[in-house]
């Protein structure tokens, strides 16, 4: 069974970029794509466990600040060195102006 | 600025990734740990890691263009004396633009096309003597455990220095030796332990790959220069890394030179030198050394607007590579006599304060 969270307001990540979402002891990353779609990811690189909403949004591409590591955030896919292992990523759903990640 | 002397550490430094400084490092706290960064507006932030391919596009034609210009000269030349003029810029060109370019290409900044920063990485790996994937994963380590002993594979001058290995540095003639030596070793199919400890074991395949087809490169230049009886072939390829490396090391060596070990602040254990437009050329703006650690998705043709910005919160620049050997050198000069001594640059009084409690030598910060 789905569990919505509600993570922020529409307007609060700008186009083409990212915002962080914290949520029982855990971080996330709410992302707006170019083509003003919502996505969202575990909020940690998995590879030095930096903030990925303090990084760069390239079309479908997150990178990481650290090390330049670079993620799919729309489907989690580590897009080579230094990042090996895929982000985690949630279903997302916008309704009143707000935007809802599943958690479960 | 001060020289400090901290109070004991622990003994004698082990620089070594397997050694007991590494235990002690994480043991203090400093291993991957959170390290000081100015505030920046985000809006601010965004517009600067925007990415491009112009700069870099134009950059790379002038660089490669300007080596093909070179050589032919040096072949039409060859083998009178004047071939070694352009012999000396083609050489700068390959063993330390080469750096720059590895650099940037590695931390994937450069343009904003993905394939392009990976073709003149490994253009500008081969030249550098660096196998992509074992430099990749050892500069990722560089900026996550920056000189911190023991877990950073990447510190030129290690405590005490020795003078002799700085000296032949400027020829290349010690990371030339290790280069060949690792390409043999890996294209025998062999890891070390130390390099285990920082390139993932699904990337080691990939370390052993270069190295092969290195081999056969310089395999090929050396027929080449037996075939030919000319040194020709060998002065194009493979020995500007030792004749051309002189650029690289000066502006390399001013990055963390004499500075802090073992904080988790950039300002303390990086440098910014304000230097001529040639050597910025070559070097891609990475005398901006200070704001490249703290923000290293920033592209090397953003790095003066962030220098702007943020400058108001870092020790003030060091005006000139002169100046910087200046405050280097007598420092090295203390630390061969023995002393356990390093430079503290003073924070403008707009910057926030140095904080020792991040550091794991936080009483000697504080104490000196």
């Amino acid at each position: 069974m789905a569990n919505w969270i509600e993570a922020c307001g529409a307007e609060d990540v700008p186009n083409e970029d990212v915002t962080r979402f914290d949520h029982a002891g855990k971080t996330y990353a709410i992302y707006r794509s170019p083509d003003d779609k919502y996505y969202a990811t575990d909020g940690l690189c998995t590879h030095e466990k930096i903030h990925l909403a303090d990084g760069l949004v390239m079309d479908n591409i997150i990178e990481c600040p650290k090390h330049n590591g670079r993620f799919d955030y729309t489907t989690g896919a580590a897009k080579g060195a230094p990042v090996c292992v895929n982000l985690k990523t949630y279903a997302v759903k916008v309704e009143s102006g707000k935007v809802f990640i599943d958690l479960t | 600025m001060t020289v400090m002397s901290p109070t004991d550490r622990y003994g004698e430094r082990d620089y070594g990734l397997l050694g007991h400084e590494a235990e002690a490092a994480v043991k203090a706290g400093l291993k991957s740990a959170e390290w000081y960064h100015t505030d920046v507006p985000r809006k601010d932030m965004k517009e600067l890691m925007k990415r491009s391919d112009g700069p870099a596009m134009r950059d790379t034609v002038i660089w490669l263009g300007s080596m093909l210009v070179f050589a032919s000269l040096a072949i039409w030349l060859w083998p009178s004396w004047w071939a070694v003029l352009p012999l000396l810029a083609y050489g700068v060109l390959y063993g330390s633009a080469s750096d720059s370019r590895w650099h940037e290409c590695g931390h994937g900044t450069a343009f904003k096309t993905a394939w392009m920063n990976d073709w003149v990485y490994h253009i500008a790996s081969f030249m550098m003597m660096r196998n992509p994937t074992r430099w990749r994963w050892s500069h990722t380590r560089h900026h996550t455990d920056t000189v911190i002993v023991g877990l950073d594979p990447e510190i030129a001058v290690m405590r005490p220095p020795v003078l002799i290995k700085v000296l032949l540095a400027y020829i290349g003639v010690l990371d030339a030796w290790d280069a060949m030596k690792m390409m043999v070793i890996n294209a025998f199919g062999k890891i070390t332990d130390e390099e285990k400890t920082f390139i993932p074991e699904m990337e080691l395949h990939k370390v052993i790959l270069a190295a092969r087809v290195w081999m056969v490169i310089y395999a090929l230049t050396l027929a080449a220069t037996l075939y030919f009886q000319s040194w020709l072939p060998l002065l194009l390829v493979g020995l500007p890394r030792l004749y051309g490396a002189w650029h690289h090391v000066l502006t390399g060596l001013m990055q963390h030179g004499a500075l802090a070990d073992n904080v988790l602040d950039h300002r303390m254990n990086s440098r910014t030198v304000y230097i001529n437009p040639i050597s910025r050329f070559i070097y891609w703006n990475m005398n901006y050394h200070v704001e490249h650690h703290m923000f290293p998705m920033i592209p090397y043709h953003a790095l003066p607007r962030l220098h702007e910005m943020i400058k108001h919160d870092l020790p003030a620049p060091t005006t000139s590579i002169w100046a910087c050997y200046k405050e280097m050198i007598p420092v090295w000069a203390r630390q061969m006599g023995g002393e356990d001594v390093f430079l503290v640059r003073e924070l403008p009084p707009t910057a926030k304060p140095y904080r020792p409690e991040l550091h794991g030598q936080s009483e000697a910060v504080a104490a000196a």
